[in-house]
């Protein structure tokens, strides 16, 4: 216990040194955490009159980035699966980086989900025997049950390893193994049930495709190795661990194949849509040319498309992919571009048209736009956070004998 | 007035002249706007209100309705009569009137004499005790012809009424028997009764929307913002499960005016038509009014392909 209560106070420790950017990076993520703050206490004072969302668009920017995060934190698995089950070297140094990238997510996840909430208090609503969970009929409920795993999941595994670690001692394959082969389903499981979340319902024709489980899968796969390229980019700078060029070819190499078949995915969605030529289409027509004047979201859906065809390329020809800063862009116009269409792509048309017919767009207001940046920013806060933590204990610099 | 609240009433001022070429855009851009830009006006009558509506712990430990003993019921009924009574000066009594055995409720809409005068709309607000904003009735106008819901309008502003070659088509909650804003409900806040009848139980809500997301007919309205119901048209007989005043951040809906039908009278939207469109009655006796109509007219319901099965009938009479 005592160790375990040092353990904790050394982490905490060498979470207040650092270099100048480290400082101010921390120090400019706390300023957008306050600002999401202020703006939520707002939400919290007046209510949903300070979004812009509606009674015909009940769901938005929160929505849009916890869909979106959820399949971030889902993409851990593509780094657990070949350290665990493959025993690749060089991925098994960086490991628990996409493991502690999938426990930022989640918090965020939470976050989104809860700031979405009426009455956020109320939470404990859900939690039996006080409240009452409508399991297993709510898919909502769903969710929120195989988050929480997912959650505890991400906490013991990183937890335990890195305590093992700290102590010099073996990690003991009984502790974790099971539950690394555990989180490795839990991880399809969350985004499958995200997507049912949408796709569960008749009232919406536009997410009541039987593809949406795989399409959200499939793009997580992409977005998520190319999150992570970037994160190995910035930890060759900054840190003292160094990633191996394999490792990074490696990711590479998943999004050829994720990326495009994303694309593909999506081109079924919209034949489906447009050759049947049914009522039902308009939710699609509005995503892409806009309906009767209404075009607020096609220019950004457009640009995703662009952004996601564009950087295909890149990753298909080795060539291409090869030139570092040429991938470094690529990475970051695939993960803008499938955080656009299924964020605020997937979820806004939905809304329009109404099952009866009306037309209302939506976009962010100011409330909204701050509180998605505040939860982004902790996000991304944890998970400096965690990452200076998890590369001081495994390089050796912090461990139970050598005090610092 | 702060400078979050000027930068969004500024954005939004944006957003209404871009809109203003489209007339339906624009009408409803300028009512979000306005409330949005109203918002911290609001707060500022709101904290006249606020003691209505703080944080109360009896309230934050308070069960969910189908678990309230009697004498919590009567507990719980007491501080609300207390809280509105004291908001609005008034004498508000809460109950809660159960089911009567035997009884499915149905509603039935003979569209060939609906002139779309949306007087239902008005004593529905007025009966649920609604904030100006939300309505529980939607009357939409559309083109003789068929009944394409995608065309209808539901923000016609005519003089007078019906307008020429044009139908009007009310939709309010169906009353599902296979409801799927039940299923959605991840904390059972929301449930359908013996009589067939969809509640709201608003101190239990948690305010996902997820059964607004869910629903096929709009039927369930959210409280953006603490309703303001105007003092001098409270309805002050209210019951726990319908019309009484509900709070920031739940959802809301028709009860077929739960607290009326159940005490023998007829849903204030039926009361209010002046043209006998609507006819309300038990299924469940075969010499109803609506039992008669089910047998001998044709009737249908609104999107049937969904399975939803309603209690709300339409037929040309
Ligand atoms: S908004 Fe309220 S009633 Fe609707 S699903 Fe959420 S908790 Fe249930």
């Amino acid at each position: 216990m005592r160790t375990y209560i040092r353990y904790w106070i050394e982490m905490l420790a060498c979470l207040g040194k650092g270099n100048r950017t480290y400082y101010l990076w921390m120090g400019f993520l706390s300023v957008l955490i306050l600002s999401g703050i202020y703006a939520y206490s707002h939400q919290l004072r007046f209510g949903f009159i300070v979004t812009n969302l509606s009674n015909q668009v009940s769901w938005g920017a929160y929505i849009a980035n916890f869909t979106f995060l959820v399949g971030v934190a889902a993409a851990a698995v593509l780094l657990v699966v070949p350290t665990y089950v493959y025993e690749r070297p060089e991925i098994k140094k960086v490991v628990i980086i996409g493991e502690l990238l999938a426990l930022a997510s989640i918090v965020m996840c939470l976050l989104f989900v809860t700031v979405d909430l009426g009455n956020p208090q109320r939470f404990i609503h859900m939690i039996p025997p006080f409240g009452k969970i409508n399991f297993p009929e709510s898919i909502l409920a769903w969710d929120v049950i195989v988050l929480t795993g997912y959650l505890l999941l991400n906490l013991h595994i990183p937890g335990y390893l890195l305590y093992q670690k700290y102590r010099n001692r073996p990690a003991s394959k009984r502790f974790y193994m099971p539950f690394v082969y555990v989180s490795m389903i839990w991880a399809i499981s969350i985004h499958t049930v995200t997507a049912f979340l949408f796709s569960g319902f008749g009232s919406r024709p536009f997410w009541n495709s039987a593809i949406l489980a795989p399409r959200f899968l499939i793009s997580a796969f992409a977005a998520g190795p190319a999150l992570i390229i970037i994160i190995f980019h910035f930890m060759n700078k900054l840190s003292s661990q160094k990633v191996e060029k394999s490792a990074t070819e490696f990711f590479s190499r998943i999004i050829a194949y994720t990326l495009p078949t994303n694309l593909f995915l999506f081109m079924c969605e919209l034949f489906k849509e447009f050759y049947s030529d049914t009522l039902h289409n308009l939710s699609a027509h509005y995503l892409l040319f806009g309906i009767h004047g209404h075009f607020m979201i096609a220019p950004y859906v457009w640009a995703a498309i662009v952004f996601q065809v564009s950087s295909s390329f890149v990753f298909i020809f080795p060539a291409f992919r090869r030139r570092h800063n040429l991938l470094l862009a690529a990475c970051g116009l695939a993960f803008l571009g499938i955080w656009i269409e299924k964020g605020m792509g997937l979820i806004v048309p939905g809304f329009l048209p109404t099952p009866l017919g009306d037309l209302v767009e939506y976009t962010p207001s100011l409330v909204e736009f701050f509180v998605c940046l505040g939860i982004w920013s902790v996000g991304a806060f944890l998970f400096t956070a965690f990452s200076k933590v998890a590369i001081a204990i495994n390089t050796g610099k912090l461990a139970k004998k050598n005090l610092p | 007035m702060n400078l979050l609240a000027l930068l969004k009433s500024k954005l939004l001022a944006g957003r209404v002249n871009k809109a203003a070429p489209e007339l339906k855009l624009s009408r409803r851009s300028l009512l979000k706007g306005s409330l949005g830009g109203a918002a911290v006006a609001a707060a500022a009558s709101s904290t006249l209100t606020s003691k209505a509506t703080a944080f109360s712990w009896d309230q934050f430990f308070q069960k969910h309705y189908k678990e309230l003993t009697p004498e919590e019921k009567k507990k719980v009924f007491a501080r609300i009569e207390g809280e509105l009574s004291q908001k609005y000066k008034r004498k508000v009594t809460v109950d809660d009137p159960q089911p009567i055995e035997g009884t499915k409720f149905v509603y039935a809409l003979d569209l060939s004499k609906c002139n779309g005068n949306r007087r239902c709309v008005e004593a529905c607000v007025k009966e649920n005790n609604l904030d100006p904003s939300l309505a529980y009735i939607k009357v939409l106008e559309m083109d003789r012809g068929g009944l394409k819901l995608d065309a209808g309008d539901r923000y016609y502003d005519r003089a007078t009424v019906p307008a020429k070659d044009k139908i009007y088509l009310p939709v309010q909650c169906n009353q599902c028997d296979n409801p799927p804003c039940v299923k959605a409900c991840p904390v059972e806040a929301t449930w359908k009764e013996d009589d067939g009848i969809v509640v709201i139980d608003y101190d239990w809500c948690i305010g996902c929307r997820y059964c607004q997301v869910a629903c096929p007919y709009e039927a369930r309205h959210f409280n953006f913002k603490t309703p303001e119901v105007p003092a001098e048209r409270l309805n002050p007989n209210q019951s726990y499960l319908s019309n009484r005043i509900r709070q920031k951040g739940v959802m809301e809906k028709c009860t077929f005016c739960l607290h009326r039908t159940r005490k023998g009278q007829y849903p204030a939207c039926l009361e209010a038509c002046p043209t006998g469109a609507r006819k309300f009655g038990n299924i469940l006796d075969p010499d109803s009014e609506v039992s008669q109509i089910l047998k001998t007219k044709v009737v249908f319901v609104l999107k049937e392909e969904l399975n939803t099965i309603p209690s709300f009938y339409y037929y040309f009479g």
